[in-house]
């Protein structure tokens, strides 16, 4: 059971091979046996999960089931759980239980899908290797030697491994992308704005985007139809149709104009990856698709750029974990300012303190415009970039990420950690949607292939993602040992 | 060496709306406490803010109400602080580009003297909640009730040049807020609250002096008392060689003086930024302009209508203006056919009284309007004097009656019948014959001696002016 995609358990289910609950118990007990290598999951709800999958049957078998009622399915800890612990992978909140389900998680309960659990994450997803949790590092299933990306690390590494048939993913400036090509899964960030940041834990509010980590890009198309869509909770989710995903899956592509950005393949991009990237490439020429070299020059803006504007959110975001309403406060606190320095010194790790502190500074009268401002204003070019090239072509392909896994402990210099999320930033600065497909291993170590569409064109990249996955087989391989 | 003030005020307006500015939480005052307050106005994690677009309605109405221009592009932004009464860490407030822009209001002052007082803008903010250091021994309380409710936040220019200009301010912008509909005024709930800029310069000197700026004073009387005590501290200060420090001075009603609270040095940097989960606050011409048609006549509309209409003077008709139902009241009364003096009178004079008295609103009093006209008609066609209507008036509070009632119940009517008058003054002179000799001999200060001992023996029912008329001709014999 546990190898089929989402789209081949809904079949199952609905031919009776399988009920909820079996398929449910199949899930729990391979994190039993599994998680102790991979420690993807902080919580895993066993009774809820056994208890929403015997409502699932119910209404698998009375008529009243939906598309993904009974699919299991695990939830990166960020987004808020009513009555289960969200502890967004920190000290801060591992006490935290919300009296709420953030809209993503309400979405998914409503269309009778059955969570797992809550699946490990960088402290408050700032991160790219899954190393700055609370819980420890998540391991790689591809080898437990290494990360698994982040910082939906957890996700990534549940589905890699088989424990969970999907999971949901937050992608503010790469998150979602990177650990899906580090784990060979499909993961797509859409457009902001297109999913509900309601009671999505907040990093950086605007660059913040919940999506979907699957096995295949027709399991993602299934849960981007329950994800997206307008939320008058969240005023900047945007008011507009959500197109049926599934239906345009198969379209041709052929005559499809592929943009290739110069920058996205210099001499920072492996060449074993861009080998492999051009392979897939390749693919998509057989498939009609016509090939145009392209280039984003301020692309070398976007780290910087994003370095300023996501600790400034983050810095103000991070202000209500204080020690006074909820989340940890530390022992005898003497006084006020006791009681916010030690419960926010102890509560948070030191990548999470790193981005207060330079958001914190970056905001700083005198500084503001040297920094925030100017920030802002290269984020409008790095976007304006996207808008010329989306002019000529039709998609913009490139690698995901410039190297295949690194190893636990690699990068203990934060910049050199930051550099490695050069391919992915600038889609989330420009707002615009992108999917990361499996493109291929090197050393038995997976490669990702990222296709970036213009705003609201996630059926495109769904379609495009699908047509290749019928012509390879990279997404079908599981790691040894699961 | 004459010294010159100089005062601009920030009013924060809580604006009367059923919900919160972000959250759909109640705002009603007086709730036990943390019983009004979502996870939105907790702050937790994950919750975002929704605007209340009635606020805006509002702010464009108050806008409107002083000609200020209405900036159809405003942004929120937080301003980040830590303190236990603020959830987020951070209130959303608008710093660049706020929805009220420049205008301004006129105000009379006590020599009937009109001042324009410019106002530098109006933005949109929440309030913060509230810590209680009573009753938690070594502890502090917080209630976040208050946490996430609107105001408008209104900043005047530094036109203003006494305590008694800033009072005339605050109490014309209390007036429209109210005549706007978008604030209650309730200064004791803290539904309109003042903080105070204040500093001096030598008179004829251009530029301004070093300011301080009181904090949160909760009543007109208050403002007054505290901008005065600034002044004289620090012109005693200039004229002693010092110099003013730029800080935040807190008013003690109890001592009558303002403290220190925090230097410029401890000053907050706010690392003010456009807030990420609100969009800018856009709207368009038409919303404003029928914003504009829905407006209701405002304060300086109508004082200047009723001291045209009825002929009132200046500082009658911005008492009664002052409040919407006051002048509704009397315009009811002087509907009725009564003298608009004769209405004013009363309204201003009795019949607050009675109302302050009893702590009621004028339209919770128990006399009507039509109930009072009645009454002063009964003085204007001469049934009963003006001291008698008092004793009516007292019944009418009561409840013991109409005016009508209340005259023939306790036979109050006033005496015109001469022949009856007459024949009081007879029993006066007849009972008090020295005086009359006295009088006859030439003392004419008697005269009133006897004008009371009439009234007095009629129990002020009788015509004065025939008293008056009647008794010179008797005791002349």
């Amino acid at each position: 059971m546990h190898t089929k995609t989402i789209a081949e358990l809904i079949q199952g289910l609905r031919a009776k091979e399988f009920s909820s609950e079996e398929l449910t118990r199949c899930y729990l007990d391979r994190i039993k046996s599994f998680d102790k290598q991979v420690n993807s999951f902080v919580t895993i709800t066993e009774e809820q999960a056994m208890q929403a999958a015997k409502q699932a049957d119910k209404r698998l078998s009375d008529g009243t089931a939906e598309l993904l009622t009974g699919v299991p399915l695990a939830q990166k800890d960020i987004f808020c759980t009513s009555g289960v612990k969200t502890s967004c992978g920190s000290k801060m909140l591992d006490n935290f239980i919300a009296p709420y389900d953030a809209t993503t998680v309400e979405r998914f309960n409503k269309a009778g899908m059955v969570m797992l659990g809550k699946t490990n994450m960088d402290e408050f997803a700032m991160g790219s290797s899954n190393e700055t949790s609370y819980y420890g590092p998540v391991r790689n299933p591809w080898d437990l030697n290494r990360v698994p990306g982040g910082s939906s690390g957890g996700s990534a590494a549940a589905v890699a491994a088989r424990l969970a048939p999907a999971a949901t993913g937050t992608d503010t400036g790469g998150s979602i992308r990177q650990p899906a090509a580090l784990c060979n899964l499909t993961g797509l960030k859409p457009t902001y704005g297109r999913v509900s940041r309601y009671g999505m834990i907040a990093f950086a509010s605007s660059l913040d985007q919940g999506g979907p980590m699957t096995q295949t890009a027709e399991d993602a198309a299934l849960l981007m139809q329950v994800m997206a869509g307008f939320d008058q909770k969240d005023s900047t989710s945007v008011d507009r149709e959500v197109p049926d995903y599934s239906a345009t899956l198969n379209d041709s592509i052929k005559g499809l104009r592929i943009g290739l950005p110069k920058e996205y393949f210099d001499e920072g991009l492996e060449p074993e990856v861009a080998k492999l990237i051009q392979a897939a490439i390749q693919e998509y020429e057989k498939l009609g698709a016509t090939i145009h070299e392209i280039s984003l020059p301020e692309t070398k803006l976007s780290v910087p750029t994003y370095y300023v504007i996501a600790p400034a959110e983050c810095s103000s975001n991070l202000s209500r974990y204080d020690g006074v309403r909820f989340g940890y406060r530390c022992e005898n606190p003497q006084n006020l300012e006791d009681l916010y320095k030690r419960s926010r010194g102890e509560g948070f790790g030191a990548e999470v303190k790193r981005r207060i502190m330079i958001g914190t500074y970056a905001l700083s009268s005198g500084y503001y415009d040297a920094y925030y401002l100017k920030a802002q204003k290269l984020r409008r070019i790095v976007s304006d970039d996207f808008r010329k090239a989306f002019a000529e072509v039709d998609v913009i392909m490139g690698p995901t990420s410039p190297s295949p896994a690194f190893g636990l402990g690699a990068k203990s210099d934060p910049i050199s950690m930051y550099l490695s999320d050069i391919y992915t930033i600038a889609v989330n600065l420009a707002g615009i949607p992108a999917i990361s497909i499996p493109a291929g291993f090197i050393n038995g170590l997976p490669i990702g292939l990222q296709i970036m569409g213009n705003y609201f064109n996630e059926a495109k990249l769904l379609n495009m993602a699908h047509r290749y996955q019928q012509v390879t087989d990279w997404h079908k391989k599981i790691p040894a040992g699961f | 060496m004459e010294w010159e003030a100089v005062i601009g005020l920030e009013v924060h307006a809580q604006l009367s709306t059923q919900a919160k500015i972000f959250s759909g939480a109640a705002t009603a005052y007086g709730a036990a406490p943390n019983t009004q307050a979502c996870a939105i106005d907790l702050g937790m994690p994950g919750v975002l803010p929704v605007l209340n677009q009635e606020v805006v309605v509002m702010a464009i109405k108050f806008g409107l109400g002083v000609n200020a221009q209405i900036n159809k592009h405003s942004v929120f932004d937080r301003k980040n602080y830590f303190y236990p009464d603020l959830p987020k860490g951070y209130q959303i407030s608008q710093f660049k580009q706020p929805v009220v822009g420049e205008g301004y209001i006129d105000i009379q002052l006590d020599n009937g003297e009109i001042k324009r007082i410019g106002i530098t803008r109006a933005h949109l903010e929440e309030d913060a909640g509230k810590s209680l250091h009573e009753d938690f021994s070594g502890m502090s309380g917080i209630d976040l009730n208050r946490a996430g409710t609107p105001l408008l936040e209104i900043v005047s220019e530094p036109h203003l040049r006494s305590a008694t200009e800033a009072v005339a301010y605050l109490k014309t912008l209390h007036a429209l807020v109210r005549y706007l509909g978008i604030c209650d005024g309730n200064m004791q709930e803290g539904s309109f609250r003042c903080d105070a800029n204040v500093s001096v310069r030598p008179k004829n000197q251009k530029e301004l002096g070093t300011r301080a700026e009181i904090k949160n004073v909760n009543s007109f009387r208050f403002v007054e008392k505290a901008i005065n005590y600034e002044i004289e501290r620090q012109i005693e200060i200039l004229e002693n060689g010092g110099k003013i420090v730029q800080e935040t001075r807190l008013y003690d009603s109890v001592r009558n003086e303002t403290r220190s609270m925090r230097g410029k040095e401890e000053a907050h940097d706010y690392r003010y930024f456009p807030d990420p989960d609100l969009l800018p606050l856009v709207f368009d011409e038409a919303l404003i302009e029928s914003i504009r048609a829905s407006l209701p006549e405002l304060p300086e509309q109508k004082r200047q209508r009723f001291q045209a209409q009825y002929g009132l003077s200046a500082y009658d008709a911005i008492v009664l203006i002052a409040n919407q139902d006051t002048a509704a009241y009397f315009e009811q009364v002087v509907n009725q056919g009564v003298s608009a003096k004769l209405a004013t009178n009363w309204i201003m004079g009795d019949l607050a009284a009675a109302l302050n008295k009893d702590g009621l609103e004028i339209n919770q009093s128990p006399i009507s309007a039509e109930q009072l006209a009645e009454l002063l008609k009964r003085i204007e066609d001469n049934t009963i004097s003006g001291k008698i209507a008092k004793t009516v008036f007292e019944a009418m509070w009561q409840g013991k009656g109409s005016a009508d009632e209340v005259i023939a119940a306790q036979g109050l009517k006033q005496v015109t019948d001469t022949s009856a008058i007459e024949k009081v003054i007879e029993e006066v002179m007849a009972a008090n014959p020295e005086q009359l000799a006295d009088y006859r001999s030439g003392k004419d200060k008697l005269f009133g001696f006897f004008v009371g001992q009439v009234m007095k023996l009629s129990k002020g029912k009788a015509n004065p002016q025939q008293v008056n008329d009647l008794l010179k001709t008797k005791l002349h014999g």
